[in-house]
């Protein structure tokens, strides 16, 4: 699969907290807008990705659209572990002739909608996997990661100020980004340390991600068509899935060691396998940010620097513009929006075109992973 | 779910509410086991192994036969925190959700009781209590362990 398919389109909507339309609409918006920058249309479309989570369906999305067969159709489950899993399933049926351009998409009202902390009030049957932790009162996303991330935390000193430094890293770049909700709005730690608890003692305020009305999708075809068509190509160096014994969706207490995101780990290891690339020759990554200290254990799973010493190396100056690994130049989910993590993989392909707002000098590989303390995926692109 | 309807039709005060587990034949012993303040873990038939939460196959061997055997309710912390936000109508602002690693090797969440927030640490020796509430559901709660000889 090494090489062989490439992003040559990407279209999202505005990111709002009430986009005031249908999450179908947003969808629609967003698959039309990417086929129209491949160069495409949408008779050429013949496959379709998106997430289990996603409520506007296949063949509503098709039809709407106007894309006349498809060969080709798929869900990935696990939340925000999807995002990359998505274009892997692209990769994979490009690369083996099932379909020749596959759309993926993701499109909520995360914000005015349905939104992923509100289960308390929203509970009608209890699902069985959130009954060992509802009746305690553990019952958001948050919540879920934050229990993991203090066992890190007490492991190896770690404080929540080192957590503080991601979203300083995130709003900077959001700052610099018209698109990101955050445009203009940059934070400084004592910001962070200043925000209130959300789940004490790990998580503030400024430690979560924002919610956000919007859609993203990505169009992926081979890379020998991708010569043809506007843009230069994102290539599809390494894309992988990632999950590991005796976890759950998000609450996996029960291994040995709760200081690693082992799911993360399998990712890292078929990337860096797949791609003969390795940490030191990325030029800018997305690391997945809905919630700060996974972004540290991340830097730890992928091997930019040993187990716990990520909140040494995690410094404002190496992780920002112009330093040695630029993270979520776009502001990321904390800073310009949260799209299940597929706004990440727009990032990156801008990286690659040389068109993003916040544009790292040279790129020649980006990273990009997608939710964690789930199962996962992530991907490497590369420019030709 | 306000209980407070019923409330006159009873002397004793009303029990407070808690989100209730759902339960499947796999899981509903330790549920039932909580109700009699017994703490159950599933064990392994064939290989003796402990697991939690419970499942119907042994992961190791891949006996589907076990059974339920009763925890000493003893254990630590192994990781804890306070929600602070969103509040929801089923708990105090101050409480407090923990990780905590039986004696035994399992680990369940819970809630602390009994402890004010700053003595909470890692490692903090805890045993389990059985708090009631409405609709008839029990649930162990942990509490830091007594001195032996404390009185109860």
């Amino acid at each position: 699969m090494r090489d062989q398919a490439a992003i040559v389109g990407i279209g999202q909507t505005e990111f709002s907290k009430e986009s005031g339309r249908t999450e179908l609409q947003l969808a629609c918006e967003s698959v039309l807008a990417a086929i129209t920058d491949a160069g495409l249309t949408p008779a050429n479309v013949d496959g379709l990705v998106t997430f289990t989570l996603d409520t506007s369906e296949e063949m509503e999305v098709a039809r709407n659209v106007g894309i006349p067969s498809l060969s080709m159709f798929a869900r990935i489950p696990y939340g925000g572990g999807a995002s990359a899993g998505t274009v892997m399933q692209a990769a994979m049926a490009v690369a083996t002739g099932v379909a020749d351009v596959v759309v993926c998409y993701r499109a909520f009202n995360e914000r005015s909608g349905m939104r992923f902390g509100n289960i308390g009030g929203a509970i009608t049957a209890m699902p069985l996997w959130l009954s060992w932790y509802a009746p305690y009162g553990l019952l958001t996303p948050a919540s879920w990661v934050a229990l993991h991330a203090q066992r890190y935390m007490h492991e190896y000193g770690v404080t929540n100020e080192d957590f503080g430094r991601i979203a300083v890293v995130d709003r900077m770049h959001a700052a610099t980004n018209p698109d990101a909700w955050f445009y203009e709005r940059p934070i400084t730690i004592e910001d962070h340390q200043a925000s209130r608890w959300i789940i004490e003692p790990v998580l503030r305020l400024l430690d979560c991600c924002q919610e956000t009305d919007g859609g993203v999708a990505l169009v992926i075809t081979s890379a020998e068509r991708a010569r043809d068509l506007p843009h230069p190509p994102a290539i599809i160096t390494a894309a992988a899935q990632g999950a590991t014994f005796d976890g759950e969706m998000m609450t996996s207490y029960y291994r040995d060691d709760l200081t690693g995101l082992p799911e993360m780990g399998v990712v890292a290891d078929r990337l860096w396998a797949m791609s003969g690339l390795t940490p030191d020759d990325i030029s800018t990554a997305f690391l997945y940010d809905h919630f700060t200290p996974f972004v540290l254990m991340q830097l730890e799973e992928l091997g930019f620097c040993a187990r716990g010493e990520a909140k040494d190396f995690a410094t404002v100056e190496r992780l920002s513009l112009g330093g040695e690994l630029p993270i979520n130049t776009s502001g990321g989910l904390l800073g310009e929006a949260y799209i299940h993590g597929m706004n990440g993989i727009t990032e990156a392909v801008r990286q690659i075109r040389g068109t993003s707002y916040n544009q790292v000098d040279q790129v020649e590989h980006v990273l990009v992973t997608a939710g964690t303390g789930v199962p996962t995926s992530g991907l490497i692109l590369g420019a030709i | 779910m306000s209980g407070s309807e019923w409330s006159d039709m009873s002397e004793a005060p009303a029990l407070p509410e808690r989100l209730a587990p759902s339960m499947t034949p796999d899981t509903q012993f330790f549920w039932d086991g909580a109700k009699e303040h017994r703490l159950l873990t599933q064990q392994c038939s064939a290989c003796n192994r402990l697991r939690h939460p419970p499942r119907p196959m042994c992961p190791v061997c891949n006996a589907l036969d076990w059974e339920a055997v009763e925890a000493s309710g003893r254990g630590t912390v192994f990781s804890f925190v306070m929600p602070r936000h969103p509040q929801y109508p089923w708990f105090e602002p101050n409480y407090i959700v923990a990780l905590v690693e039986l004696e035994e090797g399992v680990r369940l969440v819970t809630n602390l009781v009994d402890v004010t927030p700053a003595d909470v640490t890692i490692g903090l020796p805890v045993e389990v209590r059985f708090d009631e509430f409405a609709g008839g559901l029990v649930l162990p709660m942990f509490r830091p362990r007594r001195a032996y000889g404390e009185s109860t």
